[in-house]
């Protein structure tokens, strides 16, 4: 595998209440001085404007899939990423934002008009039900512990960290 | 420019997603469509039926940044509508968990999102490393958060979907003995606040309108209790909260913004310091007091600056509270299942939120109503936007006039994973007639 300069990152927010994102702007306050020397936040809308969506080494995605407009998204991100990491029981398991899957007849007959006024789908997915799923950071919201082995798993392997070396600060 | 469309699909530095359509024709602003992107998770209806215990869980997970502001006000909806009282170490304790929302939620919003705007900067990570005074931001943005971050999981176990905070008080107790680092560590960021409203005051950003402001004043500032009041002065008793919510904040934020018949408000930082500055802890007014002078304001660019000078509010009265309690074993109040009607307002991180909750007399949630900060304001963000875009296309580059709108969205922190549960997609027009409708 080829050394990088940089790891190539971009965070997606897909239909959650964006908790992990949340943990990740957390992880930054112990983590930052390493991680601005090994990680390039290509395409990070809580952290920049001037995002750019090209080949990213590791797309860290949250949220579960609603529409068919995030179906499309979601492929668009596979095809420009090398690896895609499902972060968030919204993404890796669909719950909570696909309880609209288990509601009652009557429930579903409440909300139909705003699923089919804004275009949603008949059921909300978990990204692995359309994509293929690289890694899976599960919890809501995301394991600290688990999201950080899987930066430094994705650090090790383009060898910007050595195998005994990690980037906890 | 004479004609021009501008179409932001995501704006950037906000919670959740967003965007916006422009429409500007022979030089008037035809449209203006400020966007909820994201898509609804139906919590209102996913609540009823469920265990009036595992409801505050469930509520926290509409929005990861400010969830302990939904698991603290409809944990009061909810002990309302039971006739359940907490002990006087439970109010402490949510006072403090609510600090700590404020400390670490201001300091993402002001840090990450605003500061950048200061500086035109794309990124917090964009200020200039050689240039000291700029880059004492960066070390200031993560050990503020960190404060804030220490001081929720101290006592509520997390700052994300805290598990410790239950109907009838928390689940686990913070140790006595741990406090001294919590307190520590709170009063080595204090200069690092007193930078933060120091630039903040300094800032030439401006936008200005006449606008009633609405906001909880208790005798603390403590963001959890007391009546709400308004600019014109009226009150609103916590008994009447209800009334208040289903004839006044619902249909507000329901409103057409041409067509609302009374005057739109904000909520937030901004309206709270308006408001109640004088009850803020006195060594906050003591430091701030340069600052403090340039309010009441109506510059919603000042929002920026009263979310600063409310971080240091919880730090200094934070510290009074851990310096003066000390923290004994104890368990919630007993829940006794009981047929009701329960309301709960507290003061979120960007204005009031509210909670209606009906139970049953099995313990479960019968229905329950949501009113958020960001769609209170939703109506006084698109206005603003429609006279800021009149006031500017025809000066600025299409860049420059996109800037300026993105750092007035910015200042009022809208939260969209919020919104989305209970705004509707809205267009502004000159000459749309439409009317009020009864909730």
């Amino acid at each position: 595998m080829e050394t990088l300069k940089k790891l190539k990152i971009g965070w997606f927010t897909f239909t959650c209440c964006e908790d992990s994102a949340i943990v990740f702007t957390e992880l930054l306050n112990d983590h930052y001085k390493e991680w601005i020397k090994l990680i390039d936040f290509r395409h990070v809308r809580i952290l920049r404007t001037a995002n750019v969506l090209d080949n990213l080494d590791v797309a860290f995605v949250e949220g579960a899939i609603s529409s068919y407009v995030q179906e499309e998204k979601l492929k668009e991100i596979r095809n420009k990423s090398k690896y895609l990491v499902a972060v968030g029981s919204c993404a890796v398991i669909g719950t909570p934002s696909n309880q609209r899957n288990f509601f009652d007849q009557a429930t579903n007959e409440e909300i139909k008009p705003i699923l089919s006024n804004f275009s949603y789908k008949e059921k909300v997915s978990k990204l692995g039900e359309i994509v293929t799923v690289d890694a899976i950071v599960p919890g809501c919201p995301m394991d600290e512990k688990i999201f950080l082995g899987v930066v430094n798993h994705y650090l090790r392997e383009y060898g910007l960290l050595g195998e005994e070396e990690n980037a906890h600060g | 420019m004479h004609t021009v469309d501008i179409n932001l699909d995501e704006i950037s530095k906000i919670e959740g997603s967003a965007g916006l359509d422009v429409h500007i024709e022979d030089g008037k602003v035809q449209k203006v469509n400020f966007k909820i992107t994201e898509y609804k998770r139906f919590y209102t209806q996913a609540i009823r039926g469920k265990p009036v215990l595992a409801v505050p869980q469930l509520v926290a997970r509409i929005c990861g940044t400010c969830s302990n502001a939904h698991l603290l006000c409809s944990i009061k909806a909810i002990e309302r509508a039971l006739g359940l009282e907490v002990s006087p170490q439970t109010k402490i304790l949510r006072t403090l968990t609510a600090y700590g929302l404020m400390i670490r939620d201001h300091g993402l919003h002001l840090y990450l999102f605003a500061l950048p705007d200061l500086f035109a900067k794309d990124s917090l990570f964009d200020l200039d490393e050689n240039i000291p005074a700029e880059h004492v931001y960066l070390d200031d943005a993560f050990a503020v958060k960190a404060a804030g971050n220490h001081l929720s999981v101290y006592t509520a176990g997390r700052s994300v979907h805290g598990p410790y905070l239950t109907v009838g008080g928390f689940n686990r107790i913070p140790e006595d003995n741990e406090k001294e680092k919590i307190i520590s560590e709170l009063l080595a960021v204090r200069p690092a606040v007193l930078r933060l409203i120091e630039v903040f005051t300094s800032s030439p950003f401006d936008f200005r309108r006449e606008v009633n402001f609405v906001s909880l004043a208790g005798e603390n500032f403590g963001f959890l209790d007391g009546k709400i009041i308004n600019t014109r002065g009226q009150k609103i008793e916590e008994k009447d909260f209800g009334d208040h919510l289903i004839h006044t904040v619902i249909p507000y934020s329901q409103a057409s913004g041409y067509t609302f018949e009374g005057q739109s408000y904000i909520v937030g930082a901004l309206a709270r310091i308006n408001l109640t500055k004088n009850i803020l802890n006195k060594d906050t007014q003591r430091d701030a007091a340069e600052a403090l002078k340039l309010f009441p304001s109506n510059n919603i660019f000042h929002n920026n600056l009263a979310q600063a000078i409310e971080i240091l509010h919880c730090i200094d009265h934070g510290v009074e509270l851990l310096k003066n309690t000390k923290f004994v074993p104890e368990v919630p109040v007993k829940m006794i299942p009981k047929e009701g009607v329960g309301v709960g307002a507290i003061e979120a991180p960007r204005g009031t939120l509210y909670y209606r909750v009906e139970t049953t007399a099995d313990g479960k949630v019968k229905n329950g109503q949501i009113v958020v900060p960001t769609g209170q304001n939703q109506i006084s963000i698109e206005r603003d936007l429609v006279i800021l875009i009149q006031d500017n296309f025809a000066k600025l580059t299409r860049e420059q006039l996109i800037f300026e709108i993105e750092k007035l969205i910015r200042a009022y922190d809208p939260c969209m994973s919020c919104a989305a549960h209970f705004l509707k997609v809205r267009f502004l027009q000159k000459g749309d007639k439409r009317r009020l409708k009864p909730h």
